[in-house]
């Protein structure tokens, strides 16, 4: 009744933006043009942090040191998503992941694939956490985090 | 505490969706905590608000937009984003400095308008390293459950029996917005919606306008007959980055810490009579009550299956149904309270505990996976 007499309007925005990669991040996705992961060292802490960063939260000290780290590790965590969502950039099914790099201190954030997805519980009986897993480059490289387009386990 | 500050009173709306509109809904909740607590509008010293506006009511320009509804035209105000638990303390500490002997907290979100909560958080993340992989609040609740199933023998039915027990609790809760009869067997039989996460197992999205007036100790005695004094808070913030953490290692354990300290609360789980605490996903209940000493780490699942947090238990978690039934995002920290706060003062109707309440505790939560905590003590 009273939901019937408020009128509703359906709003859509849309907003471009230009956004700064800034110095760090510039030449950590300048690395992925030639298939490499960086880190960066902290020369306090000595931890790598992947991906790169111009300080170390922890020690608050800046980092200039690059080190390259493997491009296979391990699986932290990983989550099936199978439901899909209003501008979702990547179409479901699909595996979000932690995966710890080796000579890495931190856990790198990406997708898991080159399996079958397309059956879930299929999916949740071959994948574990521990599982080793590299890197699987897209041919043409943008400079951007999905030059990357997944990882995959390591046979 | 050296000089203390009280809660007055608190006016709240329910979780479900309505079809008034949110300044309509904000000026409702002022106007109604004023009246219960005697009190115009003028007399309202300083307005902190909690909301997250450009993403979530898709409206103007943050609290630019509700001031007028919410009692702060022409007066001190102020806004917090995030969690509602942080607007409060800092309503807390205008107080505390001696300028304002009352201060409003508003927290208000209409989640019924906003698409899914998992598109929104998806533009909590940083554009140039997790936004394109397509992660959100979800997907990294799910990542640390996975974990806390394997580090610590979490089953997926005692994260289930979270839900069965908020849900119900829900049942008894006029404010509560999803209130159902579960079984275990329904919580685990719905769909995964990011596994290991199954859909009941996740909070729905919530409308919540909230309104709380604070005020100084003396304020606060002529105020009202019953006043709820805070005992103690603290709050810690972790790294953004999901991968710098170790998800099971969150922040809380230093929020509670700071906040057991200044309330002088040495066996958390003798001294508390009741907690709310904040869950949008079911197996961070258990995880928070670890990390708040209820137990000890990796015990959250003992303690769910001892029933020693139901309404009948020795440390009733949720009984208002908890963020799984309620979810109105920035606004949950602040229901949390207020659900304490009724509980404290005998007024929380069908869901009153069959106990005396003096102390509980409120918590709020934002960020992914737990980034960053609040704990406020409150008690008479």
């Amino acid at each position: 009744m009273e939901k019937k007499e408020n009128y509703v309007i359906m709003d859509e925005v849309t907003i471009p933006y230009e956004l700064a990669y800034g110095r760090t991040w510039t030449q950590f996705f300048d690395g992925f043009r030639e298939e490499k992961i960086l880190g960066s060292k902290c020369p306090k802490c000595g931890r790598v942090l992947v991906p790169m960063r111009s300080f170390c939260p922890r020690c608050f000290e800046e980092i200039s040191q690059a080190v390259e780290v493997s491009q296979e590790g391990i699986i932290i965590s990983w989550a099936l998503t199978e439901y899909e969502y209003f501008g979702m950039p990547t179409k479901p099914p699909f595996i979000g992941a932690l995966i710890k790099l080796d000579g890495s201190d931190t856990n790198f954030l990406h997708l898991i694939g080159g399996i079958d997805l397309s059956n879930p519980e299929q999916v949740r009986k071959t994948v574990k956490n521990g599982m080793r897993v590299k890197a699987v480059w897209n041919p043409e490289k943008k400079g951007h985090i999905m030059d990357i387009k997944y990882f995959e386990p390591v046979k | 505490m050296a000089k203390r500050v009280g809660i007055v009173d608190v006016a709240m709306t329910p979780g479900e969706e309505t079809k008034d509109n949110f300044l309509d809904q904000v000026f409702k909740v002022t106007k109604e905590v004023l009246d219960k607590a005697g009190i115009s509008r003028e007399d309202v010293g300083t307005v902190i608000s909690a909301s997250s506006d450009v993403f979530h009511s898709g409206q103007s320009c943050a609290n630019a937009y509700y001031w007028d509804a919410g009692a702060a035209m022409l007066k001190n105000g102020s806004r917090q984003d995030g969690e509602s638990l942080f607007a409060f303390i800092y309503a807390v500490m205008r107080i505390l400095s001696g300028s304002y002997d009352t201060a409003l907290v508003l927290g208000v979100c209409k989640g019924s308008e906003n698409p899914e909560n998992d598109m929104i958080t998806h533009f909590y993340t940083d554009p140039f390293y997790q936004r394109p992989i397509g992660i959100n609040e979800t997907i990294a609740a799910a990542l640390q459950k996975r974990q806390y199933m394997e580090r610590y023998g979490i089953t997926d039915e005692q994260c289930a029996k979270v839900v069965v027990k908020n849900l119900g609790n829900g049942l008894r809760n006029p404010y509560a917005h999803v209130k159902k009869r579960l079984s275990v067997d329904d919580v685990l039989s719905s769909e995964y919606v990011m596994s290991p996460l199954h859909k009941l197992e996740c909070a729905p999205k919530s409308e919540g306008f909230i309104a709380m007036l604070l005020a100084s100790e003396d304020k606060a005695k002529k105020l009202t007959d019953k006043p709820v004094w805070l005992k103690g808070y603290g709050s810690s913030l972790d790294s953004f980055y999901l991968g710098d953490r170790d998800l099971l290692k969150g922040e809380l354990k230093n929020a509670a810490k700071q906040a057991y300290a200044q309330a002088g609360i040495e066996n958390p789980a003798k001294t508390i009579d009741m907690a709310e605490i904040c869950e949008p996903y079911a197996f961070q209940e258990l995880l928070w009550c670890e990390d708040l000493g209820f137990c000890k780490q990796g015990g959250g699942g003992k303690l769910i299956d001892k029933g020693v947090t139901e309404m009948d238990g020795e440390l009733p978690v949720n009984p208002s149904g908890g963020v799984l039934a309620t979810n109105p995002y920035v606004s949950r920290g602040l229901y949390r309270l207020a659900e304490c706060f009724l509980q404290i003062r005998g007024q929380a109707g069908e869901r009153q505990l069959d106990k005396k309440v003096k102390t509980a505790l409120a918590h709020g939560t934002h960020g992914f996976a737990g980034q960053c905590h609040a704990v406020a003590i409150i008690g008479v």
